[in-house]
């Protein structure tokens, strides 16, 4: 379970502050107008952005102080996903071995990842050879690997077209719900968070709320949620 | 949230490249002023080097800005085929050995140079490159093409929307100098001035090469004349100081100017002018391009054209000599890389804007450094442990390697910033620290600048004659130096031999580090 604590964060005038619960294996989107803070929340989740009071909790363990790359997360951001200059195994690999220094074991996590997100045979091409979709499937291989309880997406699909944006939320959806893992995305299209979240915090007004089952939200949604869906 | 501990090793070799580049500039400094002689000691040839040093510097920094003005406008009005190359020829001077370059001007400008020759059929004398005029005919040479790139960037500068309006309002060439040029110009040229003043002040080799005699010695020049000649080291330790005053004083004044920056946009960029289409205006541009285009190349292919049969000539002792240049450029293109790179994590680690400024400004220092007063510290201070002589080279690496760290912070340290911005989050999230993150994010992202730095370090370690001058072992020179010496004796086969040797090697480091470190660079 992920908890914030009075999370609150500040920086100059801006101010967000989070108290909630997520149940672990529960997919949630988290929407809002723009500098709200959306994706300010997955940066103090995550340990980019440091809270001025409050604390992060996983599965009852404080991770407030931990770094990114200590706490039980994978996080992909909107750009910059992969190293252009790394292959797609290797690109992949840096989930298990940030040294790049595989053993055999290694390898065939890495090339099982590959295959499961469908691309068996690619594994040697570097990002500028692979299409936007196949970018994105590499880096979602990545989490794969790494394993990790939870995953944040930080809108990696907001360039992609739409129904390869709802191909690859699909593909998301699939591999959370297979290996357990609690999903946090942000997202701007409502659709996004009907088609594959059950639950949806809303951001807005310095405040992130508990999330509320998706349904019942966009069915009935409160004055701010219909200030921002217009 | 960056960890404490990885924060620390980031900072560490940076701050030891930082106390390394203060001891060699600011320690020999106060090595040289502890051995000085009193202020009593200049003598009136003293003071003569010391106006010569400054007369030269002002009227070649004079001359190359005034030159550079119409040769700029005109290649910021004209689109004409060759004109990439040839921008892209104004800076090479850079990475011209000085020497090679002196060798090309007598070539033209000599005795029996092409000038020379010309004004023989008029029945004319022939001219005289030895002294004043040469030393800042070879400042004009190196600094022209400088003085051209950094005023055509102000030109550039200039929005291509205030010409479309100017041209809407039917502005003459006239008033868009008045409303436009002026006083873009008046903001780049004290700068560019200033530069190029400092420059002049600190390059030893052409007044070794071109200068000399009471009317001609700079005060570098003095300094190594007393050094060499008459081993008096009180004497070089006063110079050296001076020295160090003069740029002092010009490296401030040029800071205070605000030096307009190398970089920028293009060069290459595209303004429509309809102010200029006028026939005599054309004429005019296309006669300074012309001009300038000359005074650049015709030394140049001297060079090769004389050297091609001197090549033969060369004997063993000049590939040796090449082979320990190489060692030296190598060497000296290794450290400036390692020591920026450290300089340039330090920079990223420090939080505080006056700390980041303090080791960014410690690895500058140099800028404001001569070679030679460098030497003469460190002679001072190595002499009464070891002969100096037996490390001439590795003294020659450093300080060269020193005096590249500028050009090589200046494209590194934005460029550490621009990979952190973009791929440290990512390199955080995956744990990537220390080696790792070296060796997978830091050492591809940054292997264009890499390489460059490396380039432009060997390039001009490759041609360097200054410190190496000072502690020369004559069983082991360099090849600027075995040219020089060459060129003492009026070996001018050999020299010519030896003089397109050093070219085509300084050229071919750059060019392998600098296209080395681009090759491969996945975008």
């Amino acid at each position: 379970m992920l908890t914030l604590e009075a999370l609150d964060i500040r920086q100059d005038d801006f101010r967000l502050r989070a108290d909630f619960e997520l149940e672990t294996g529960a997919l949630a989107a988290i929407v809002g107008p723009s500098g709200a803070g959306k994706s300010t929340l997955l940066s103090a989740i995550s340990g980019f952005f440091a809270p001025t009071s409050g604390r992060v909790l996983w599965a009852g363990e404080d991770i407030t102080n931990a770094a990114p790359g200590e706490r039980p997360l994978s996080i992909v951001f909107q750009d910059n996903n992969l190293f252009p200059h790394l292959t797609a195994m290797q690109n992949v690999a840096l989930g298990i071995r940030p040294s790049l220094k595989l053993d055999g074991a290694d390898t065939k996590r890495v090339a099982d990842a590959l295959a499961r997100v469908g691309l068996a045979g690619l594994e040697d091409r570097k990002p500028a050879a692979l299409s936007g979709g196949q970018q994105s499937r590499v880096t979602l291989a990545r989490v794969l690997v790494r394993s990790r309880p939870m995953i944040l997406l930080d809108e990696p699909f907001a360039a992609l077209g739409p129904a390869l944006r709802v191909e690859m939320l699909d593909l998301v959806a699939e591999l959370a719900r297979a290996e357990g893992a609690t999903l946090l995305m942000v997202t701007h299209h409502p659709a996004d968070a009907l088609r594959i979240a059950d639950l949806t915090v809303v951001v807005a007004n310095g405040v992130a709320a508990a999330p509320m089952p998706t349904k019942t939200l966009f069915e009935d949604p409160p004055q701010i949620l219909r200030d921002y869906l217009g | 949230m960056a960890d404490r501990a990885q924060s620390l090793m980031r900072l560490w070799p940076g701050l030891i490249a930082a106390a390394l580049v203060a001891a060699l500039t600011l320690g020999t400094l106060l090595a040289v002023a502890l051995r000085a002689e009193g202020w009593g000691g200049l003598s009136p040839s003293d003071w003569a080097a010391i106006r010569f040093t400054l007369l030269q510097a002002f009227v070649s920094a004079a001359i190359s800005v005034a030159l550079a003005v119409p040769v700029a406008r005109a290649l910021a009005r004209r689109r004409f085929p060759g004109r990439g190359l040839l921008v892209t020829l104004l800076g090479a001077p850079f990475i011209l050995p000085v020497i090679v370059a002196v060798l090309g001007l007598l070539a033209v400008f000599g005795r029996n140079g092409l000038v020379s020759l010309v004004f023989n059929w008029f029945g004319w004398p022939p001219i005289h490159i030895y002294g004043q005029h040469g030393v800042v005919l070879a400042h004009v040479f190196f600094n022209l093409p400088l003085a051209t790139r950094l005023i055509l960037l102000g030109w550039l500068s200039i929005p291509a929307e205030r010409f479309r309006l100017a041209a809407s309002l039917g502005f003459a060439a006239r008033d868009l100098t008045r409303e436009l040029e002026r006083p873009m110009l008046k903001a780049v040229l004290p700068g560019a001035f200033m530069v190029i003043f400092v420059i002049c002040t600190t390059s030893f080799a052409v007044a070794l090469a071109l200068g000399g005699g009471p009317r001609a010695t700079t005060v570098e020049l003095a300094i190594y004349q007393a050094f060499r000649f008459e081993f008096d080291l009180g004497k070089a330790a006063l110079l050296a100081l001076v020295q160090f005053l003069i740029c002092a004083v010009a490296a401030g004044l040029a800071m205070w100017l605000h030096v307009p920056e190398g970089g920028g946009p293009g060069l290459d960029r595209n303004v429509e002018r309809w102010d200029a289409r006028r026939p005599g205006l054309i004429l005019l541009d296309a006669a300074f391009i012309l001009a300038a285009a000359l005074f650049l190349l015709l030394p140049l292919s001297m060079v090769v054209a004389s050297g091609i049969p001197g090549l033969a000539s060369l004997g063993g002792s000049a590939a040796k000599a090449a082979m320990r240049s190489v060692a030296v450029a190598l060497a000296a293109g290794a450290i400036t890389v390692a020591a920026a790179l450290a300089l340039a994590f330090a920079v990223q680690a420090l939080r505080g804007r006056a700390e980041k400024g303090l080791v960014e400004g410690i690895g500058y220092l140099s800028i404001a450094a001569s070679p030679l007063v460098v030497g003469t510290g460190l002679f001072i201070l190595l002499f009464p442990v070891l002969d100096p002589v037996s490390v001439a080279l590795p003294v020659t690496a450093l300080v060269n390697a020193m005096m590249c760290l500028p050009f090589a912070l200046r494209v590194l340290v934005p460029a550490v910033e621009r990979v952190d911005r973009q791929f440290g989050h990512l390199a955080d999230s995956l744990s990537m620290t220390g080696y790792a993150r070296l060796r997978h994010v830091y050492l591809p992202r940054l292997s264009a600048p890499v390489g460059f730095s490396a380039g432009l370090a060997a390039a001009l370690s490759m041609g360097d004659l200054g410190v190496v001058a000072l502690f020369a072992d004559p069983e082991a020179a360099t090849l600027p130096l075995q040219m020089y010496r060459l060129m003492a004796a009026y070996r001018m086969d050999e020299a010519a031999g030896a003089g397109l040797l050093l070219l085509t090697m300084s050229v071919a480091l750059f060019w392998m580090f600098d296209r080395g470190g681009r090759i491969n660079a996945d975008a």
